[in-house]
């Protein structure tokens, strides 16, 4: 069509009681407007694009920085902090037999003395615990262990029941009725029981003595963590299985093999992207779990080792006293609130990022 | 056409005697076989359509899924490009053989953009040399069904179900294929896109020369595509003949039944016509009956449909029918 026939301004006057589209208040395109349209969208790939859409969530942004200062108030604090984990608060090399149980910022008498001798004490920022030492090491000890127990056991955890539940999945028919059948074993077994007989029993078994790697973890931190492997993915592998029984009746999986992609391919391309909501869900709700598991065992003296904190068993060490010391369970509670709340709302974050539907 | 003077065998698809069998569990350790394809033979033409047309649970979709091996045949032999297709040879056969699924909204993954779900079948066969021809050659086939380049980027759900149906046809074009089945590729579309897809169809055999075995259920879309047209009933073929004369003059009496309820869009026309209502329902496939399949519906049944199950026998030009008393 020609140009000249659309002009604006030979066009009849609009009468102004018409509804009519008053053309003249429009703008011709411009040929660089109209190539605009043409353009083509950077291709970015799909970790690349919904780590971008994360970017812009700031529930989630929130809860990455958030376990980025714990992080790094782990990595950190030890190294600045001159007290110990294990140490009872000492003054110039003499042990302070007052300085149990004291307040925030509360300093002992001896150390008053020595400060005003000309001496410098470190401050007591969450103040110490019944037997004289740094609580504010202890926590930030025990969150480290805590922290550590969760994000393996999460791993451990993705790692066994995607694998175990895609495979039984995909596979259905004979495969699926006995991989689930072992699922349903493991499930139906107390496991608090097992949990307690599995660490007694990998305590006197494992011998650790040969990796000095695994020694300085300790031989306590590895039953648990065998523990939760062992015990712990079947959740995780049922929700994947129902998943992929699901999703493999959509016909692009069958597009998928009739152009030739092998199953690994088809699983990986195509079933585990479309799982990755449940997955990072129930991996994320696992963490707080992982914490609250080894609490518990820690509380019964199977967890980490007497002296070595975690935030469970400082949690338990504080409810004697909490009419007289209520801080003491405040702090380790906060923490636990606060990885448990990052994690949640991290995990719901992610799952809002990897959906291309919710995508702007 | 320059690709039939290359072939060396006539048919470039050859089915005999194809049965599908999918056993259903009826209790601990018994199951029934449900014959979902019972005995079909036909052959199909380099660069031919071949209509398949049928109610719905006639076996028509498991007939097109058999032929591209994605169920194991329970017996019976196809041939492509006179090779035997079974699970040593599918995969060098993909290549060749493609399809075009029914559901545009579930058959393209959501979670992939439309560049790598065309991508696919190339990545999968390494049909490209770098990033550049990928993309290259992604963009050919996007302009080849009508899809411009800024939709590369996009998901699946962003299109319309027309745009989507287009994107599974690149996807099956991706690797030049001689042999195309389209399982119901228009039945979810709306009329007037489905005009577009088929004659998007049409045009795209004209330049490519490919093959279709174009499987639905609305007849006046299949005599408008097909050379030819197979008519099933229970896991059968009861007629196949070339896509006018099946239409103008059928035979057997399912077919003749079936185009009476196609509608015409002439009001006095279509009250002249003679309808032929079937009484009945399809017997279960579980359960078939003896004989002809149809015969439990149809008014010339004698005694011999139910003995004996009528063969397929020519009655001239190509035409085929099984049925004793037409």
């Amino acid at each position: 069509m020609s140009n000249e026939k659309y002009d604006v301004n030979q066009m009849p006057e609009k009468s102004p009681l018409s509804f009519q589209i008053d053309l003249k208040k429009f703008e011709k395109a411009t040929d660089d407007e109209k190539r605009q349209q043409d353009v083509m969208s950077e291709s970015v790939s799909f970790f690349k694009d919904g780590m971008r859409k994360l970017m812009k969530n700031p529930l989630a942004v929130g809860s990455i920085i958030a376990l980025l200062l714990i992080i790094v108030m782990i990595v950190v604090v030890p190294h600045i902090v001159p007290y110990g984990y294990s140490e009872i608060v000492s003054v110039n090399g003499k042990r302070d037999k007052e300085a149990t149980n004291m307040a925030p910022f509360e300093y002992s008498e001896m150390e008053q003395a020595y400060i005003e001798e000309g001496g410098e004490v470190f401050p007591h920022i969450m103040g110490t615990d019944e037997m004289g030492r740094d609580y504010f090491v202890r926590v930030v000890y025990g969150t480290r262990v805590s922290l550590i127990v969760g994000v393996f056991a999460a791993l451990l955890v993705v790692l066994i029941g995607v694998i175990y539940g895609s495979v039984a999945g995909y596979c259905g028919g004979k495969v699926d009725l006995v991989m689930m059948r072992i699922v349903d074993i493991i499930y139906s077994l107390p496991d608090m029981l097992m949990v307690v007989l599995l660490s007694v029993v990998l305590r006197e078994v494992l011998d650790v003595s040969a990796f000095p790697v695994l020694k300085k973890i300790g031989v306590n931190m590895i039953s648990l963590f065998l523990v939760f492997a062992l015990l712990y993915w079947t959740g995780m592998a049922r929700m994947v299985r129902g998943q992929v029984l699901s999703i493999k009746q959509n016909e692009y999986v069958l597009a998928a093999k009739v152009s030739g992609a092998k199953t690994g391919r088809i699983i990986r391309r195509h079933i585990l992207p479309n799982t990755i909501s449940v997955i990072i869900i129930t991996a994320a709700l696992q963490v707080p779990s992982a914490i609250f598991t080894e609490s518990f065992l820690s509380f019964i003296g199977l967890g980490v080792q007497a002296p070595m904190p975690s935030l469970g068993s400082l949690a338990n060490a504080a409810r004697s006293g909490i009419t007289q010391y209520p801080y003491k369970l405040l702090f380790p509670a906060i923490m636990i609130c606060l990885i448990t709340l990052a994690c949640n709302l991290l995990g719901d974050g992610l799952r809002d990022a990897f959906d291309p539907k919710l995508r702007r | 056409m320059s690709k039939d003077a290359l072939n060396k065998n006539e048919y470039l698809i050859e089915v005999k005697d194809l049965k599908q069998y999918f056993p259903i569990k009826t209790g601990f350790m018994k199951s029934v076989p449900l014959k979902a394809v019972d005995g079909v033979s036909f052959s199909i033409k380099p660069g031919e359509t071949l209509g398949l047309v049928g109610e719905s649970g006639c076996g028509k979709t498991t007939v097109g899924r058999t032929l591209l091996h994605l169920y194991n045949p329970t017996s019976g032999e196809i041939l492509f490009d006179g090779k035997p297709v079974n699970k040593n040879t599918i995969h060098e056969m993909r290549k060749e053989m493609q399809m075009v699924f029914q559901d545009p909204y579930s058959s393209l993954n959501p979670r992939m953009t439309v560049e790598d779900i065309i991508g696919e079948p190339l990545d999968v066969h390494k049909l490209y040399s770098g990033k550049e021809e990928r993309r290259e050659k992604i963009l050919e086939l996007m302009k080849t069904v009508g899809l411009n380049a800024e939709h590369a980027t996009r998901y699946a759900h962003e299109f319309s179900g027309g745009q989507r149906q287009r994107i599974g046809i690149a996807r099956a074009l991706a690797t030049n294929p001689r042999f195309i089945v389209c399982d119901e590729a228009v039945s979810a579309l709306d009329v007037s896109i489905q005009a577009q897809v088929i004659n998007m169809f049409e045009e795209l055999q004209e330049k490519l020369g490919m093959a279709y075995l174009f499987i639905a259920h609305d007849l006046l879309v299949v005599r408008h595509i097909s050379d030819r047209i197979a008519v099933m009933y229970l896991g059968r073929i009861v007629e196949i003949a070339d896509a006018d004369e099946l239409c103008d003059a059928p035979v057997h009496p399912y077919t003749q039944s079936l185009l009476s309820a196609v509608p015409y869009p002439d009001p006095k026309m279509a009250k002249e016509r003679e309808r032929i209502v079937l009484e009945g329902d399809v017997p279960s496939p579980m359960n078939m009956p003896s004989g002809c399949a149809f015969r439990t519906r149809c008014k010339y049944a004698t005694e011999k449909c139910a003995a004996e199950c009528p063969p397929l026998t020519d009655r001239g030009n190509g035409h085929q029918v099984a049925c004793w008393n037409k």
